[in-house]
């Protein structure tokens, strides 16, 4: 039996789990080890090994690394192929939302509207406050229209808190410049 | 007499840009060497490979604002890196840099001051240089910068000890204490680290420990300290210290080179006369002194910082027994050598 007071035999009782885990002793050093310079040497060893390794720094502006396709970045409000927004401010992104980013105010569309709004309901105002946004991609799960998805573009520093409330001037998608979301578009979703 | 001011003046000049010189690009070159052995990039933004790095340094820490605080004895707080700029700078004045020459009909030296005590010069005035961080550490009326200064001056008194000891056996073994003549010895590769390997180990050990390098940076750890003897120094004053630090870690290499590796000797170096051999043997001088310096940055990216007993355990119950034995043994092979014992 196993007596509790020593240590050595209650750590070889113990299940390794990783099968890492070393015996610590303080036993006196010898007179090689005493001396340091071995160890000293070996140790340079491994640094001069170092010197002549590639470098692992990927110089960020200039070069970018590959993001994953489920990378959650900065959102965007899609708008379909003629150009209509897909929004239709319903709200279950923002119900969805566990910290409460997403605020919207829903407008009704009026004669002469079709081409901006596909629905005849639409998000007057749809903001997403970044600072409060924890980028899980649950709106995007939620909504029902492919209105909402998270993008790999980065949300950019600034110095002020109220810059990070985004707007629909940040989020729509500009025609012009369509964002790809074809990476995101089935990931995660609960399929039916 | 003017010929020789003017030849001196000149001397003086140059080494002292040039001494200037490498202490801020060894700033860039240590960061490089950090990054290169820790498989990073280094500093690469300013200029072309970051080569415009230390001139951004520098003038960042000229627009700094030149604070001193409240209850820091002001006068003692700007002498104190002010002696360690100094003291580091003079030794610098009595190495040779490289062999003589004959020009304009007169025998020109590539040194300073060929002080027949040259090598005990250079002790002097490192001694001094401990009163720079000392100084300093206790002006700034802080904690962390008092126990900095009281490291800095045990660890320095410590090593000196061993250091002097080691420096002795050289002296043994060439008869002089001027540099020059050191240097002159140690002609056709009698180079004194095949003689007394030992003996360099230990005083580049005690030369780590003197210029405040890991793994002896206790002064100014910054983990432990937040920067030592200069956590209350700022803008240029804190840019003297560094500097400093870095102009002595090049003298100490250059001690090094010369009292061990041969100093600007080469193999070979009879086939060449003149200026030739004066240029060459001041390139090859260099070349030594920046191996030495590349050494101590790799072993400050190697080694982790000691803890303040085991450095002291060092210093005084290995290094200086050590160093003793061995000086015992130089002493006594000397004697023998000379027939003393007959």
């Amino acid at each position: 039996m196993p007596s509790v007071r020593d240590g050595s035999t209650n750590i070889s009782s113990m299940q390794s789990l990783s099968n890492r885990s070393k015996v610590v002793s303080n036993k006196k050093m010898s007179l090689v080890e005493r001396l340091y310079l071995p160890a000293v040497v070996g140790g340079m060893w491994i640094t001069l090994k170092h010197l002549f390794r590639k470098s692992n720094t990927i110089r960020y502006p200039e070069e970018q690394r590959v993001f994953a396709p489920v990378y959650r970045g900065m959102h965007v409000l899609k708008r379909d192929e003629q150009g209509r927004e897909n929004c239709t401010a319903c709200g279950l992104c923002a119900v969805a939302c566990p910290a409460e980013a997403i605020t919207m105010v829903a407008g009704e569309r009026k004669k002469g509207e079709e081409h901006l709004y596909r629905e005849e309901k639409y998000a007057e105002t749809y903001e997403i406050n970044m600072l409060r946004c924890i980028f899980c991609g649950l709106c995007e799960e939620a909504c029902p229209k492919e209105a909402i998805f998270l993008t790999d573009r980065i949300v950019p520093t600034q110095f002020e808190r109220n810059e990070f409330v985004y707007g629909k001037d940040k989020l729509v998608e500009d025609m012009n410049f369509r964002i790809d979301i074809t990476k995101r578009q089935h990931t995660g979703k609960r399929t039916k | 007499m003017s010929t020789f001011l003017v030849e001196k003046l000149i001397l003086v000049v140059a080494i002292f840009a040039v001494t200037l010189l490498i202490a801020t690009y060894l700033t860039y070159t240590e960061r490089k060497v950090a990054a290169w052995l820790q498989d990073r990039v280094g500093p690469d933004r300013a200029g072309p490979f970051g080569l415009l790095q230390p001139l951004a340094d520098a003038g960042k820490m000229f627009f700094k604002e030149d604070f001193i605080p409240a209850n820091a004895d002001k006068w003692l707080f700007i002498l104190g890196p002010g002696i360690a700029m100094f003291t580091a700078l003079m030794t610098g004045s009595v190495i040779p840099w490289g062999p003589e020459f004959e020009a304009f009909g007169r025998t020109i030296t590539m040194q300073i001051a060929d002080v027949n005590i040259g090598i005990l010069f250079i002790m002097g005035f490192l001694s001094v240089g401990v009163y720079g961080i000392m100084i300093g550490g206790w002006a700034s009326n802080n904690k962390f910068a008092l126990f900095g200064a009281i490291r800095a001056s045990s660890q320095m008194i410590s090593y000196e000890l061993a250091m002097g000891i080691s420096i002795i056996t050289i002296v043994l073994m060439s008869g002089s204490l001027s540099l020059n003549d050191i240097v002159k010895d140690q002609h056709g590769m009698n180079w004194n680290i095949f003689y007394q390997p030992l003996c360099f180990v230990i005083f580049f050990t005690c030369a780590l420990a003197e210029t405040n390098r890991a793994p002896f940076d206790l002064p100014e750890c910054e983990s432990e300290l937040i920067g030592g003897y200069h956590t209350e120094y700022g803008s240029m004053k804190l840019g003297f210290f560094l500097f400093s630090e870095y102009i002595s870690m090049f003298i100490s290499s250059a001690v090094i080179a010369s009292l061990f590796f041969g100093g600007y000797n080469f193999p070979g170096m009879d086939h060449f006369s003149g200026i030739t051999l004066t240029v060459l043997g001041t390139i090859v001088f260099f070349v030594k002194i920046f191996f030495f310096i590349f050494v101590f940055m790799w072993i400050r990216w190697t080694l982790p910082r000691f803890r303040f007993d085991q450095l002291m355990h060092l210093g005084w119950k290995s290094l200086i027994p050590i160093s003793l034995i061995n000086l015992l043994i130089t002493g006594l092979v000397i004697a023998f050598r000379e027939g003393w014992f007959n």
